[in-house]
Order: structure tokens, then sequence, then C-alpha cells
């Protein structure tokens, strides 16, 4: 260790090192244009010279190449020191008159004219570029020439192919004289941002995307120079952990497992194949994935609207359906591909948002398939009332006008009349593919794919591939969207848990949070986390004056801005500063406590803070999104519910959580399909189970159905599965049985059941709510009155029955729709369209001569059923479009029986002599109420059961502990019902093989002392949560079992003393909050 | 009176259902009046009536008990 004198202050610092370094180090900044911390300094700029007394004489050194030594004394900022600097900037500044950081430095020293001759040069000649170049191993530059000709150039002065185009050199550079392109030989072009699909570029060295896990950067060995050259290596110079190693290698990893999931995904398809869409040379034609990159605040845009080729903001932009999809002329993909129609409103309708004036969102389509739950609702709404464009009609290619990089389109509309359109913008709605490799590793596996490169599964084993203990979900077995890839993804750990259940929890390891720290004699230090969450709450709320604010408000000690308050780094960020500011408190000023309060607790947690001590602002989902053309007044109420999220914060205090116990067995209502399927999945798992089923016996709506799409007898699957049920030794069914009652909590229900009188009484730890629904019964097109007029499932009866007047007869019409789209039930019923077409197959199998109408709206054969469409148009099925103002009618004379619908493509009503009309009626909810009032549960405006959250808990209800499947959520097919039901035995297996729960400690409590025993409380709490017991003076109290208390504080209203309160929520936490608020 | 009267209004929402369908009401971008403030309670009965005088008397022109 070395001592000496800066600026008159002894310093220390290690020997080798430069007066430079250890000044920085002691925060006296010495300007400087040549160094780099990578590199051997050279002194080349003059502008770090400094002075230095050695004891005897005063002189100047240049700081960065002079090393230190003991007891010399060195002065940064003397008068004659900045004589010197200003005389060497004076230079340099005539040297380089237009160099912006020259010209600030001569800004400094009030220089406003050289006293040199003025040179028009842009190079200080310092040299930098050269030495970075020689460390990356590579000297394709260096300083040619001599005396005043001495310049930075390539041998022979030519661009040359030694540069690799790395760019380092002119990243070195400070006067911006380098220019790559003068250099290299090669394309200069950035390597491209695999997450922003390509719009944007990214670093050899590189966060794959700001959420990625782990968050950690990696190195791209095909592009580091290091690995190309052997040289560079300057991250290790500035990485301050010597995390960095270049030597790595790949290693092979051998795991032994019992079962394995596929869940690779997809790749989107490539659209440079459709020639006439001009995807490769028109840059304002983008794929949906990009425009989804374009619309995203972390996005090459920062989530402005704007087109790649200008940057403009696009007035008209264009979708273009099916892109890769249900197209076996320029690609070989028959299959639709599911996500695309969604995808493609939802994007026009958030682009309709984020333009500043109005958009006009075009989308070109075949078949609107808005099929999943709440699809519809949500088409409709875009059209009606976002004015979103729907055109029926397959574009067959974009030209573009090369001056303004427009694209035209030309159409035919429903009348058949050509025109033509000019768009901004063309998004190109591409489809789902599976890439190569996975092509690869399924062949390497033993793994059977179908013509479509998915991987083949069973109608009734739809996560199970050709290969026992290998399962798959999501895109990789079919295309589709997220609640289903989801639901997917709990069926194959349902799948693999029950082969693995014997090996459950062996290799566990309990997580261990540190001691909670006692904060109770601590004044409150509160933290404040304001979130921009991307652009969602930044765009419209003035975060950093909102965070000004907060800084002022009283207890708080430290505020922060994030751009993702949620996201991993910031998580480990917040623990970091709870430990190092002391915080006690803690508020997340973002969005709503209901989707993110927990995962902050849990940072609390892991920081030694007990939960409670945590708070949230809601100052997006009930400020920004709802607020979002009043910006002043969105910043003015972000502050006010940060003020009072402040003012509950100083109060609240922190609470135990107590556990309780878990009975490890299972009751599944309904004895379907689904009802089955869960009770298997978890008797399985070795749960103990209940089945209780409202009639005679086991199978609901798959007995009367006779084929799946896939055709699967249903029957002889069906049969097998009662059986299996029926003689399962952890199975218990009850059949002829209803639920009459039903209490308790998460791990410790009890529900009666009522059988032919008699009742019973369960306990059990999880419900699986899977009663399924019932077909509509037809109000029009003659229904109940002609016996020609049949339902789809009355067809299957028929059809079952081999019935004559059914296979005979010669004409059949299929009406689709009936009872869904409309006002009425906004919905679709997802199978009706596939149902039809596979009838409409089965009935030209039995009687080729038979000529088959299907009149319908769209069809909806989404994914490989698709593949049915095609086939039934091949045996010349005949498909009539009609709409809902323009239904069919069906009208009787005599014995003949007809319909009558406009043909669009004819322009006229055409009539249809029909010997069977069926009528593809709605699947509807049962009369669920009964059953949603005991267990407590949600049912949404179409009397379907409401699931926790539509894309990321399709199984789960809100409340814990009760779990959902089958065609009681929406309708579905056999082997999404299946998919949701071993889902939801996954779900419900999670929380009975646990031991014990935790119990929430915001629950409610009574002074003994102050309570007189009126027992209001026990008539107030709607839980059964308080009881009265007899104390030994003959009065008694009011006394809470925290395990069945919800903490809604009824009792503390309710009780006339105020014995009664509830933590978390009590009468001062609230009223400071009333206070805050009206300040 | 030449301005506008802006009511300041407190609102009491359910966290089960008047709080979740406020979050809702974002996410679908509904766009209501910036003068209300919620403040979050585990059930529309933990109101008391005394939080409703309380917030008269801290001067809100109008109380909306959600739940």
């Amino acid at each position: 260790m070395i001592t000496f004198k800066l600026n008159g202050k002894d310093v220390q610092a290690e020997e080798g090192e430069f007066i430079l370094q250890v000044a920085d180090k002691y925060g006296a900044g010495i300007p400087t244009l040549c160094h780099h911390k990578a590199l051997e300094p050279a002194g080349m700029c003059r502008l770090c010279t400094v002075e230095l007394f050695d004891g005897r004489r005063t002189r100047f050194v240049t700081a960065c190449n002079y090393p230190i030594w003991a007891g010399m004394e060195v002065n940064t900022d003397s008068e004659a020191v900045h004589q010197v600097r200003r005389l060497i900037v004076e230079l340099l500044f005539a040297r380089c008159p237009d160099v912006p950081v020259i010209k600030e430095l001569a800004a400094g020293y009030n220089i406003e004219e050289p006293r040199f001759k003025k040179k028009d040069d842009d190079c200080i000649l310092c040299g930098l570029c050269v030495r970075i170049c020689e460390k990356m191993g590579n000297s394709a530059i260096t300083l040619t020439g001599r005396g005043v000709d001495i310049k930075v150039d390539t041998p022979f002065h030519e661009q040359t192919d030694i540069c690799m185009a790395c760019g380092a050199c002119a990243s070195v550079c400070p006067t911006g004289h380098i220019k790559l392109e003068d250099i290299t030989k090669h394309v200069v072009k950035p390597i491209p941002s695999e997450y922003d699909m390509g719009l944007k570029g990214r670093k050899p060295i590189y966060v794959p995307y700001a959420q990625a896990i782990p968050n950690k950067p990696a190195i791209d060995r095909s592009k580091c120079v290091h690995f190309k050259t052997g040289g560079c290596k300057i991250c290790t110079e500035f990485c301050g952990v010597n995390a960095i190693d270049h030597s790595q290698e790949d290693e092979t990893v051998e795991l032994n497992v019992g079962a394995i999931i596929l869940a690779p995904g997809f790749q989107p398809f490539n659209p440079k194949q459709y020639e006439t869409y001009g995807y490769s040379a028109y840059p304002n034609v983008v794929t949906s994935m990009e425009f989804e990159r374009i619309l995203s605040a972390t996005g090459p845009y920062q989530g402005h609207l704007q087109r790649p080729s200008d940057g403009e903001a696009p007035d008209k932009i264009a979708w273009l359906q099916c892109v890769g999809s249900r197209d076996i002329n320029r690609c070989d993909h028959s299959y639709c591909s599911s996500v695309c129609c969604m995808y493609a409103i939802k994007e026009a309708v958030i682009a309709k948002e984020h333009a500043e004036h109005d958009l006009d969102a075009a989308v070109f389509f075949m078949d609107i398939r808005t099929y999943g739950k709440d699809f519809e609702r949500y088409y409709n709404r875009a059209k009606n009332e976002q004015g979103v464009r729907f055109i029926r009609s397959r574009i067959h290619s974009i030209s573009e006008d090369s001056d303004t990089h427009d694209l035209i389109l030309q159409y035919a509309d429903e009348e058949g009349t050509l025109n033509e359109e000019v768009f901004e913008m063309v998004v190109l709605s591409v489809g789902l593919e599976t890439p190569k490799a996975l092509v690869e590793m399924a062949h390497g596996m033993e793994i059977e794919l179908d013509e479509d490169a998915f991987v083949r599964t069973g109608t009734f084993t739809p996560v199970e591939t050709s290969k026992k203990g290998v399962y798959v979900c999501g895109a990789f077995q079919e295309p589709k969207d997220i609640p289903y890839s989801v639901m997917e993804a709990s069926a194959a750990a349902c799948d693999a848990k029950a082969i693995l259940s014997s090996a459950r929890g062996s290799l566990v390891k309990d997580k261990a949070y540190p001691k909670e720290i006692d904060v109770s004699s601590q004044k409150p230090r509160i933290g404040v986390f304001v979130c921009n969450c991307g652009t969602n709450i930044g765009g419209i709320v003035d975060v950093p004056q909102v965070a000004e604010y907060t800084r002022s408000l009283p207890g708080v000690t430290y505020v922060e801005e994030n751009l993702f308050t949620c996201s991993q780094d910031t998580q480990d960020n917040m623990k970091e500063i709870i430990e190092h500011e002391g915080l006690n408190r803690v508020i997340v000023a973002a969005c709503t406590p209901r989707t993110h309060e927990a995962l902050f607790q849990e940072t609390l947690r892991d920081a030694g803070l007990n939960k409670y001590l945590f708070e949230m602002a809601n100052i997006r989902n009930q400020c920004s999104w709802v607020h979002s053309k009043e910006k002043e007044e969105a910043t003015d109420k972000s502050k006010d519910l940060i003020r009072m999220a402040v003012a509950r914060a100083q109060l609240i205090q922190p609470l135990p959580q107590p556990t309780i116990s878990v009975d490890k067995k299972a009751l599944v209502i309904g004895g379907g399909i689904s009802g089955m399927t869960s009770t298997l999945g978890l008797a399985d798992q070795g749960f103990h189970t209940y089945l209780i089923e409202e009639s005679d016996r086991l199978g609901g709506n798959a007995i009367n159905l006779i084929e799946t799409w896939r055709g699967d007898r249903i029957a002889d699957s069906l049969k097998e599965m009662v059986l299996k049920t029926e003689e399962h030794p952890l199975i218990e069914v009850h059949t002829k049985s209803t639920i009459k009652d039903a209490t308790g909590f998460v791990g410790n229900f009890e529900t009666t059941i009522s059988h032919e009188g008699a009742d019973t009484t369960f306990k059990h730890g999880a419900v699986v709510i899977a009663v399924g629904a019932r077909e509509h019964k037809p109000t029009e097109y003659l229904y109940g009155e002609n016996d020609s007029v049949l339902t789809s499932l009355e067809l299957d009866k028929a059809l079952k029955n081999e019935d004559k007047k059914v296979t005979n007869g010669k004409n059949t019409v299929f009406v689709q729709c009936v009872g869904s789209r409309d006002s009425e039930r906004p919905y679709c019923s997802k199978v009706c369209c596939t149902h039809s077409i596979k009838s409409a197959l089965e009935l030209k199998e039995m009687n080729p001569d038979m000529d088959i109408y299907i009149l319908y709206r769209d069809i909806r054969t989404y994914g490989q059923r698709e593949e049915l469409y095609r086939e039934a148009r091949r045996q010349g099925v005949i498909f009539i479009r009609y709409s809902l103002d323009r239904k069919p009618e069906v009208e009787q004379e005599g014995s003949v029986l007809s319909v009558i619908i406009r043909d669009y493509i004819l322009g006229r009503d055409i009539r249809i002599e029909a010997d069977l009309i069926v009528l593809a009626s709605a699947i509807v909810p049962r009369d669920n109420e009964s059953l949603a009032r005991l267990y407590k549960l949600p049912l949404n405006e179409d009397g379907f059961f409401m699931e926790a959250h539509a894309k990321l808990r399709p199984v789960e209800f809100a409340t814990e502990g009760i779990f959902l499947a089958g065609i009681a959520h929406y309708p579905k097919p056999i082997e999404e019902s299946i998919a949701q039901a071993k889902a939801a035995a996954s779900r419900a297996s999670v929380v009975l093989s646990k031991e014990q729960l935790t119990v929430e400690g915001a629950v409610s409590h009574v002074n003994e002392i102050m309570c007189r025993g009126c027992g209001k409380c026990v008539e107030a709490c709607p839980f059964n949560a308080i009881e009265l017991v007899e104390k030994e003076d003959d009065k008694s109290a009011a006394y809470v079992q925290e395990a069945l208390c919800k903490g809604c504080g009824s009792c503390a209203v309710a009780c006339p003393t105020g014995a009664a309160s509830i933590f978390h929520f009590d009468d001062q936490e609230v009223l400071a909050m009333v206070e805050a608020a009206l300040n | 009176m030449s301005q506008e009267f802006s009511p300041k209004i407190i609102t009491f929402a359910c966290n089960w259902c008047a709080y979740s369908a406020a979050d809702l009401a974002g996410v679908s971008r509904f766009q209501y009046p910036p003068t209300m403030r919620i403040i979050r309670v585990m059930c529309s009965g933990r109101i008391n009536p005394n939080f409703v005088l309380k917030a008269f008397q801290g001067g809100a022109d109008g109380v909306l008990v959600a739940g």
C-alpha cells in the first residue's frame, strides 16, 4: 500500500496504480478523452495533466499513465493545472471546432474562439480506436503517416475484410470520427434482438428480456469477439465480482427421472415463403409477433405505435388472417392455428387504444374463430364499440407504393365487388408450427408425431404421448391458447404425479425464511416503490413527480421508481434495500393487491419482515388505466392514493399466521366424464375421493354421444372409465345424491349429501365442481312441432339406433348457432361446428346419395378439426353462410319441410326441401345457483362457473380449495374437459398433499374483558366462525375460530362495546385512510 | 360559481367484489371521473356507519359503499 498526498489530503492505493485511477476512487475527477479502463494508458490527449511535487520541484504529468509512489504530492485542481488544461482544450478546439464533446470542454473554459488557426478535423489522434482494435486481437486499423499527416487508417487506405465489424473502435471514439463503414468490407448491422423480433439490436452480452429467469446476462458465443480472436475480455475488467468465465464449456448433465413432461412450445410461421405478401421486401409488412413487440412498453419503440419504415404513427392498419394456417398451397399447414383470430382482435383493439388519433383497424379473415370463454363478447365489443372493421376476404397479394412505403390491398367483398385500399401498415397473423428441432427431438425420443408434426395423443388421454411416462402439454400437442395450455400443463403434472405418487415429497426442501425482525418498538420507517409498469402507469401518471411528492410524506424514509416493480431483479433489489435502509413498512404503488400483494409479501418475508407490514397503492387499475385521458388528475390521484397508503402504513402491525391440519380426502360433484376423470386423477395419486352424481348412473352427457371428432367410439372408453371409477379402492361413488349443505374451508370442508331422503356428511379437504351443462331446447325452426327437426344430441341418439328416417333422407340441413352467439347467449358453444360436420360425414358414409347443407355463420373447426371441414367440402357437403340479421327460415307445407336462406354469392333467397333438419343447439349451463350459493362460488353472466383467472388459473376458484372442470366452466369438447379435469385433480392434490395449511393473520379477535357476551357478533358472522363460550364466572364471552374467520369484519361493526375488532383493518387504520384522502 | 363542481367521493369497496370490479374496470379501460378515492376493506359488512359520518365530517361530498 502506498500513501501520497492528493489535493492536500493523504490517500492510499496499491502499487502499480496510476494517478487517474486513484483520483477517481477518491472522487477527484480528472477529465480525459483517451483513457479506457481496460486498455494500457497512453497519455495521448494530455487532458488529464496534473501538477506533481516530488519534494524538490513541481512539474506537469499525465495522470493516466503516471504510476503513483510514496510521498508524492499531486494537485488536480490548481490554477496552474487549469491553465495547462485550458491550453490543451484550446488546441483541440482549434483542430476539431465542430465536435460536440470538445465544444463542451471549450465552453467550460470560456473559450469562444481559439487563438490558433482553425481546422475542420474531427479526430484528436488519441489512438483509442487503434488500441482497442489491438485489444480485440485484430489490428485492422493503425495510426499511419507522419507529422501533420498522421491519421487513423486501414492498410492501403482501403476497406478491409480483416475488420470483423465488431464496432469496438466506433464505440470508444470520443469524437465520433470513426465510421465503421469506412473501415470494414463486411456489412455493418446490429445483432438482431431475438426478443424484439429483430426490430432492435442487442449486444453479444445480453439479458434476453427484462423478466428473464434467471435475470443474468449471457454471452453469445457466436458473436463475442473473444471467441473469434482470443482477444478482448474487456467485460472481465468491468465485472466487479469476477463472475465472467470465458473458459466455461457446455456440459452434459444426466438426471434420473420417473416422468418427463414436454412443454417446448411452438415457433411462429415465417411468412417469407408467401412471396406475394412481400414480407421480406416491404418494411411495413410485419408479423403479429413483431407487432406485439411494437405495442409493448419494453419493445423497440417503447410502446409507441409507429411503423418501421419511417417511425411515423400509422392511421390505417390491416391484419391478414390465416398466414401459415388453413393453407395447403403455399405451406403445408392444413390446420387452423386456433389463436390468431383472437390475438388479431386484441392487437387491433390495443392499437386503437395506443393510437393518439383515430386509427382505422381492419381485419381480413375467412371465419372469425372466437370460440373461447368470453371471446365472442370481446369480438362483438371490438366490432360494435371500438369500431374495428372485419372484412371477410382472403387477400391474395400485397403491393407497395415505393415512395411512401404504404401498402395496397385489393380484395373482393362479400357482394363480389372489387375494392382497393391503401394501408400504412399490414400485420400478418402468422400461425403456429412445430420447429424442425422439435421434430428431431421427438424422433430421438421415439415419440409419435401426427401428419402436422404435433405430438399424437388420444381423446381420452390428451396429455399422454406414445411413450409411457412421457407427457406433453401446450402447443407442441396442437396449437392452443394460454388457458388451455395451462390446463394441459396441470393435467400433465397430474398424470406424472400419479405414476410418481410413491415418491411424493421425498426430495422436498422446505423454504427457510430468516427470523422475523421485531419492529414493535421501532418508529415506522416506510419505503415506497413507485412502479411505471412499462408505460401502463408511467405513460399517464408523472411518476417522477409522484415519487418526489412521496418523499415529503411523514415516516417515508426511502422512495424509488421502477420500470416494473414486480420483476425478479426488483424483488432482489427490494430485499437488499429493506435490509440496508432498515425499512419496517413497505408500500408498492403499482397495480392491484388482488394479483400482486402475495408476491411482494414474499419479498418482505425474505427480508425478515412480517408480511402484514406491506401495503399497496393501486395507481394502475384504479388510476392510470381509468383516467388515461386526464394525465394531471391521474397524477394528483396517485399522490392521494400513496398518501392514504402511507397514513395506513403508520398503523399496520405484524400479525402471526396460525396453521391448521388438512383432511386428505376430496369430494367431486358430477359423475360425467370430467367428474370421473378428476376422481380417478385424485384416487390414482392416493387420495380417498367421494364422487357425487345426481342421476342414477355415471357418464353424463357422454352417454348420448357416438364418436369424437377423431373417430374414437365414445361408448367403449366411457364404459372403461365407469368401470375403473366404480372399482377403484379409493373411490366412493354416490349416485342419486344431491348436495344439501356445505360448510368449512380449504383443508377442512364438510359436505352433506342427500340420497333418497337420507343425509350423510363427509369431511374432506378439497372440492371439484364438475356438474356439466345441458343442451339448449330450441324455440325456433319448428323444433318440437315437426318430428324431422332434431337437435345435435337427438341426431346422435337416432344414429345410434340406426333410425332409417335419419339415414335414408335425400336432403339434410344442419343449422348452426341455434341459441348461440345471439343477444340472449352472446357466446359460442365451441363444439357444434365440429359436431355437425362430423355428423354430416357420417351421414354421407351411410348414405352417399344424401345432399347435405350446413347453414353457418362462421365455421369454427379450430386446430386440426379443420381437416374435417376440408374433408366435408371434398365430399360435397354444401356450406351456406347466413348472418344474424337474416337467419334461415323453416316452413312446413303439408308434409313438405323446407328451409329458406339467402345465398350471398347468388344474391337471392334459395329454398331447400329437407327430409331432416338438425339444429346445432347451444350448450347452456344447468341451474347452478344453489350449488354456487352453498360453496360461495361466482357465476358469470351466462350462468357458467367463473374461474379465479381466465388465463392463468383456469381450474381454480378464488375460494381456496375448490376447483372447476368440464363444461360447467364453459362448453368444450371431451379432450379439453379431460385435460381440465386432470388439471383440477392436480391442483386439488397440491392442497391435499400438505400436512398443514397456514391461516391468514388478518382475522377478527374479541377482547374478552370488554365482551359482555351479547352474541351480536355470533349473529353477524356469515362464516359461523364465532361462538359464545361459558366463562368461569357464569358469564359468557365470544370466541373466534381463526381458521374459519375470513376477516370480513362484520363482527366488529355489530359489536356494541368495541370488544370485537379486526386485525389489519381496524377502525383506526381505515379512518386514517379516510382522513388522508380528504386532506 | 364559475367553477365546475368537482365532488370528493370516498368509496369503501369490498376486496372480493367491488374492489376487483374496480380493477376490472381498469383492465377494460373504462373511463370514469378522477374524483373518487377507493378504500379497500375485506367486506362491505366491515363498514361501520361511523366511517361514513367521519368521511362527511372530513369534507367528502359523497360516500359510496360498494360490496
